[in-house]
Formats: structure tokens, sequence, C-alpha cells
């Protein structure tokens, strides 16, 4: 193999998101000094006060667009990075806090803040991709590092990252976990699910709640009837589909198709 | 071969520990996760002693009964798939020297399993992946090795499950053939005791290290009651009559949209199914780019990436995605294997969460063809 030249500039930045995402990085531990190794932290804040300029050779992306000055400055990361990698659910689909978009959020802020007028903020928390060209989105809430790790050492080494866009199902096969729907009844988002956590809430005894967003193609129609079955109402459903990807779209438009409000 | 024998449950625990000290790693029926799942067993302590379990579509309940018996339920979620084709493992790595890398071919060992509790269906899921696997031009070396090693005690079901269909599939749920050894538990009011078929010279062998007796023409007459009554409970049938004409004939059957509208695309059936065999290839590489390996997992026609071609999915549709599964199954495996594909385990039914059931499925395609053709 060829020596590489020299390593590529890495940049991470942070917009409305909890930082969970970005903690990944630093927890993966053993590989992290493989990770340094091969590449250049150049912007970092929650690792390192050192701050090198742009252009990046890539950009990893957290959080949701919520703010006119959020909305400016993705687009300034964008012109100075190659290549921009979202990282989980804000990132992704807007994040837990896309749950306003479902109500008006000038009702939140009068209720929430003292002083309502300092508050700068956009009607709906929304996906780097509403924004700008993306040009790999990894899904979770949180991120598995391993499939961090997986999507750097891709990005590298110029190849296509494994991250398979099927149902959590298969995961949960895989891995010979008993169904928790079919052998005791419990509410599981994993059909609709995208893989990526490798089944983690099946193998504690609980339902996925669909952490990683759609699966490549989702019949929500037909698990809100199995959920149904399972004794949910229209509510519990809403809140299923509502939960850190509730403005991904196939779960979007499943919530609404519950939610009374909009009936 | 050998006349049938008796043992009691005291000697089937002999027969875990003769196939244990034989270097045997014996693995059958236990509760976990409420259900009964195919682990390691150390002793008859193990088995899931007065359980059973109830299954219809989608649904999947695990039950105490009001005997000992041993293997008084049917198949659950796993099959012996798992230990004979493994549901992920790495095929070779590779480093890189200088300008060039070295493949390091994978150690083809594998612990030698006994399975112990093996149904009829399932003995002809496993030849049937026999078929696949190793009775070709191309061999699997992984599973040639795990399934030459392995013991087979199978079972003779006691009762039938809500979704078992092996009368119909001409399956079960008498094991017929592939065992060294095969029990038929029998609860009579005052006695626990499992008659023994034997199939094999080592089955033979195994046995003498047990205490058993001969059996008695009574004893061998309610084995045979046992499995009879057995017949006598499928949950479900399935008329085979040209099926793959059937299915051939039917690809535009607008049963097929009905059935998109209920199904997942969630593969949860493929993963289940004993016969299922697709696997997928992933390569991976270290961050250094100095190391790379590649990993087999089990794959279903459900995903996409499953017919991706340059540029786009040959199914994309789920209507075309289930309709492939069900025709392949069904019909055209028969083309390409000389066999069905099913063995009505019924496992796809019971674990599919919307309970798609295929044999529902198959006989509205049936009856409304039948109608349509019918003179009017
Ligand atoms: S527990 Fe959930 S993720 Fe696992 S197979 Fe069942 S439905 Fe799918
Ligand atoms: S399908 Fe037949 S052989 Fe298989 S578990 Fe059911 S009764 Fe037994
Ligand atoms: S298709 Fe269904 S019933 Fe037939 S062998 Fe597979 S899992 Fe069993
Ligand atoms: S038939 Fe059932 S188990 Fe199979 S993919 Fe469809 S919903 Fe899932």
């Amino acid at each position: 193999m060829m020596a590489r030249k020299s390593k590529p500039k890495v940049a991470v930045w942070k917009f409305a998101s909890c930082d969970g995402c970005q903690l990944s990085l630093l927890d993966c531990e053993d590989d992290l000094l493989a990770v340094s190794q091969e590449i250049e932290i150049a912007h970092f804040p929650e690792a390192s006060r050192a701050v090198m300029k742009g252009p990046y050779d890539l950009s990893l992306v957290e959080g949701s667009i919520t703010t006119p000055h959020d909305a400016e400055r993705i687009h300034e990361i964008r012109k100075s990075s190659k290549f921009l990698i979202t990282i989980g659910a804000c990132a992704t689909a807007g994040g837990i806090q896309a749950l306003r978009n479902f109500k008006d959020v000038n009702d939140f802020i009068s209720i929430v803040y003292a002083t309502p007028d300092y508050i700068d903020t956009l009607q709906k928390s929304t996906p780097i991709s509403d924004h700008i060209k993306v040009d790999f989105e990894l899904r979770g809430c949180p991120i598995d590092k391993m499939q961090l790790l997986e999507v750097i050492s891709a990005f590298i080494n110029g190849r296509k990252p494994n991250t398979p866009a099927h149902s959590t199902c298969i995961e949960c096969k895989r891995r010979g976990t008993v169904c928790v729907m079919v052998a005791q009844g419990k509410m599981c988002m994993g059909p609709v699910t995208h893989a990526g956590c490798g089944a983690l809430c099946p193998s504690y005894d609980r339902g996925c709640y669909g952490c990683f967003g759609p699966q490549e193609t989702t019949n929500t129609g037909s698990l809100s009837t199995q959920l149904k079955k399972l004794g949910a109402d229209d509510d519990e459903i809403v809140r299923t589909f509502r939960g850190f990807n509730a403005y991904a779209e196939p779960f979007r438009k499943e919530s609404e198709l519950h939610d009374k409000e909009n009936h | 071969m050998n006349k049938p024998v008796i043992i009691d449950p005291e000697g089937l625990n002999q027969l875990i520990s003769t196939l244990t000290r034989m270097g045997f790693q014996v693995v059958g029926p236990t509760v976990r996760e409420e259900a009964i799942v195919y682990e390691k067993l150390e002793s008859i302590k193990d088995l899931p002693e007065g359980f059973t379990d109830e299954q219809d579509g989608g649904i999947y309940r695990l039950k105490r009964r009001s005997d000992k018996a041993l293997f008084g339920y049917v198949v659950g979620p796993h099959s012996w798939k798992k230990f004979l084709h493994p549901p992920e493992r790495r095929l070779w790595s590779a480093d890189s020297e200088g300008n060039d890398f070295k493949i390091k071919p994978e150690k083809l060992e594998s612990p030698k399993f006994a399975f112990l509790g093996v149904r009829a269906c399932e003995m002809h899921a496993i030849a049937i992946q026999d078929k696949v696997f190793i009775n070709d031009k191309y061999v699997d070396p992984v599973y040639q090795i795990r399934r030459e090693n392995a013991f087979f005690i199978a079972v003779n079901c006691g009762q039938a499950g809500g979704t078992c269909f092996c009368v119909s599939m001409n399956t079960g749920p008498k094991v017929d053939t592939g065992f060294d050894l095969a029990l038929t538990e029998i609860l009579d009011t005052d006695r626990h005791y499992f008659v023994v078929e034997v199939g094999s010279d080592r089955g033979a062998a195994c046995l003498e290290q047990v205490t058993h007796q001969q059996a008695q023409n009574e004893e061998v007459r309610q084995a045979e009651d046992v499995v009879e009554k057995t017949s006598g409970q499928m949950g479900r049938t399935l008329d085979t009559t040209h099926i793959k004409e059937l299915l051939y004939d039917n690809l535009e059957h607008p049963r097929w949209d009905d059935i998109a509208e209920r199904c997942l695309s969630c593969a949860n059936c493929t993963m289940v199914c004993p016969t299922c065999f697709c696997s997928t290839v992933e390569d991976v590489t270290d961050i250094t780019g100095t190391h790379a390996e590649r990993w087999q997992k089990w794959d279903s026609c459900f995903t996409m990436d499953f017919t991706y071609l340059h540029g786009g999915e040959v199914r994309a549709s789920t209507k075309s995605r289930y309709r492939q599964w069900l025709t392949h199954k069904l019909a055209s495996w028969q083309d390409q294997f000389g066999s069905s594909g099913c063995v009505g385990c019924g496992r796809c039914i019971t674990w599919c969460p919307p309970a798609i059931d295929l044999t529902e499925e198959i006989s509205q395609i049936r009856d409304s063809e039948t109608q349509t053709s019918k003179p009017t």
C-alpha cells in the first residue's frame, strides 16, 4: 500500500444537540490512539482547544438546525469541507427537539423562558440535509461508536462504509435474541427501524425505541396495526413514533395519522 | 439395524455425559427469554422440564404443563442452522506487506456438536441445507466440517404446535432418516421413559454406555401411537398439489398486493426459517488501512442490498420481495434443488410480527384461481 502524503484534516462541529454523538468519538478508547495517528483533528472543541483553519478534508457534523444563525453557519462549514458526514438523530432527522415541529414554537417559548424576547429561534428543528448537501449520514441516538470508527476508516481508505439500512430485526435474529414482540407481546419498533445498534434493547428484554430512524423500506402502517393488536391506542402510537427520529418522514407521517389534533 | 430400546430420564442424562466425555458439545432445547431456544446443555436439568409453547401467527407463549415432560413442546425461534451455518463469521483476513498483501485464511476448526431434540421437520431442513452447502459443486467448508462432525439425537414429536404442518410437507412428525438415535417420550401415569430407535453404529456404541433395556412390543406400539396422535393435531395444512405451477401461473395475482400491505420487510421469516441459506459478505479495513477482513453474515431476500445492481434494486417493492421469497420456497426451489424449500415447521408464521401465514396465502391464491378457472 502506498504511504499517504499527509493526514486528512478532520473537523467536528456541533449544532443543536446533547454532545453525546461527538463524545462517541472520545469513547473509542483503544482505537482512539490509532484514529489520532491517522487523522489530524483540526477542530474539535470538545476534545482540544487547538483550532486549525479550514479547508477540512472531513467534517463530522452533530446536531440539528434550530436558529437563523446556525442556518447560516452550516453553509460556511460546507464550503470549507471536502467531505461532510452528519452524525446522530439530531443531524440526520432533527432530533428529539423536532417534537416542537408538531406545535407552534412560540407557545413553548412563552411558557419556558422568563424573557421570551431574548430567544431567536426557528419554527422547526431540521436535519442538516435540509440545508446543505450531505455526503453521508450516520444514524443513531446516540450513534454506535463502532459504526463511527467504520465510517472514518472507510473515508480514510476510500471505500464504502458497511452500515446496512435493513431492519433492526435482522440484527436481533443474528444475535439469537428471542423476539420480545412475538414471545411477550411487547411493543417494538425493530421492524421499521434502521439497523446499527445491534438490536440492543430487545437483548435487554425491551422493545426497540427506533433510535436509528426508519429502515430502508418502512411499512409503518402495518406496524401500527400490530401495535393496536398489542393494546396500544392512538396516543400511544403517536408517542411511539415521536421519539428521537420523530421528524424523519415515515415516522412523522405515521404519527400524524394517529394524532387527534390533525383530525 | 438394532432393535428399539428403553431408557429413562436418568439414562438420557447418562447419554449427555457420555457424549460430553466423547468430546461433543451437547446442544439442545432450554428456556431463555420466555421461549425455548437451543443452547449448550450440561445435563437434563437444562431441558425445559414441564414447559410447553402455544403458537399462532405472530404469537409465541411459553406455558407450564401439568406433567414433567422434557420434550413437551415444538420448535422455537432458533434452529440448528445457527450452529451449522453461523449467523456471522470471518472468512479471512489480510495484512499489507510492503507493496503486497498476505491473506490469512481462517482456521477450519469447530466444536463437535451433538444435537439433542432434533425434530423430524428439522432433520429434513438439514438435509435440504446439505444439498445447498455440501452436495453440490461448491462446498462450504465450515458447514461441511460442522455437519460431518455432528451427532443427532432426534425426538419424535409428542404433540404438534399451532403453526406446524409437517404432515402436509411429508417431513414429520416421525423422524425417518439421518439420526444416530431417535427418542419418543412416553409419560404414563406411573412411568416416564423413552423408546429409542438406533440409526447408526456410533449411536449404538453410545447407547452401550447408558443403562437401557430392550423395548417390549407394547412399548414400541405406544411410541407409534404418540406419533400417530401428533399427526392428527397439525395446527396448519398446506395443499401442495401442483404448487409449483400454481405459483408460476399467479405471479400477478392481486393477493401479492394484499400481502405487501401487511409485510414489514423485516426479514424475520427468513432468519428463522431452517432452510433459508442466503448470506452477504462485508469487507472491512481497520483505520490504518493495513489490515482487512471479510465477514459473512446471514442475509435476506427482504433487504434492498440483496438485489442491488449498479444503480438500483431489482426487487424494489415489498410485493416483489415477498413473492420472490414464497415462490422460491415452494416452487423454484424444486427446480433448483429437487425438493420443496419448506419443511412445514411453522416458524415463519409464528415469528412474523404481523402474522403473515404462507399456508393461508397459498390457499387464498388457490381458491381464487379455482373460482376464476371455473366456467361461469
Ligand atoms: S424484538 Fe423487535 S427488533 Fe427483535 S425481531 Fe422482534 S420486532 Fe424485531
Ligand atoms: S412441524 Fe412436525 S416435526 Fe416439526 S415440530 Fe411440528 S409436529 Fe414436530
Ligand atoms: S418456509 Fe416457514 S414453515 Fe417452511 S420451513 Fe421455512 S420457516 Fe418453516
Ligand atoms: S412476511 Fe412477515 S416476517 Fe417476513 S418480512 Fe414480511 S412481515 Fe417480516
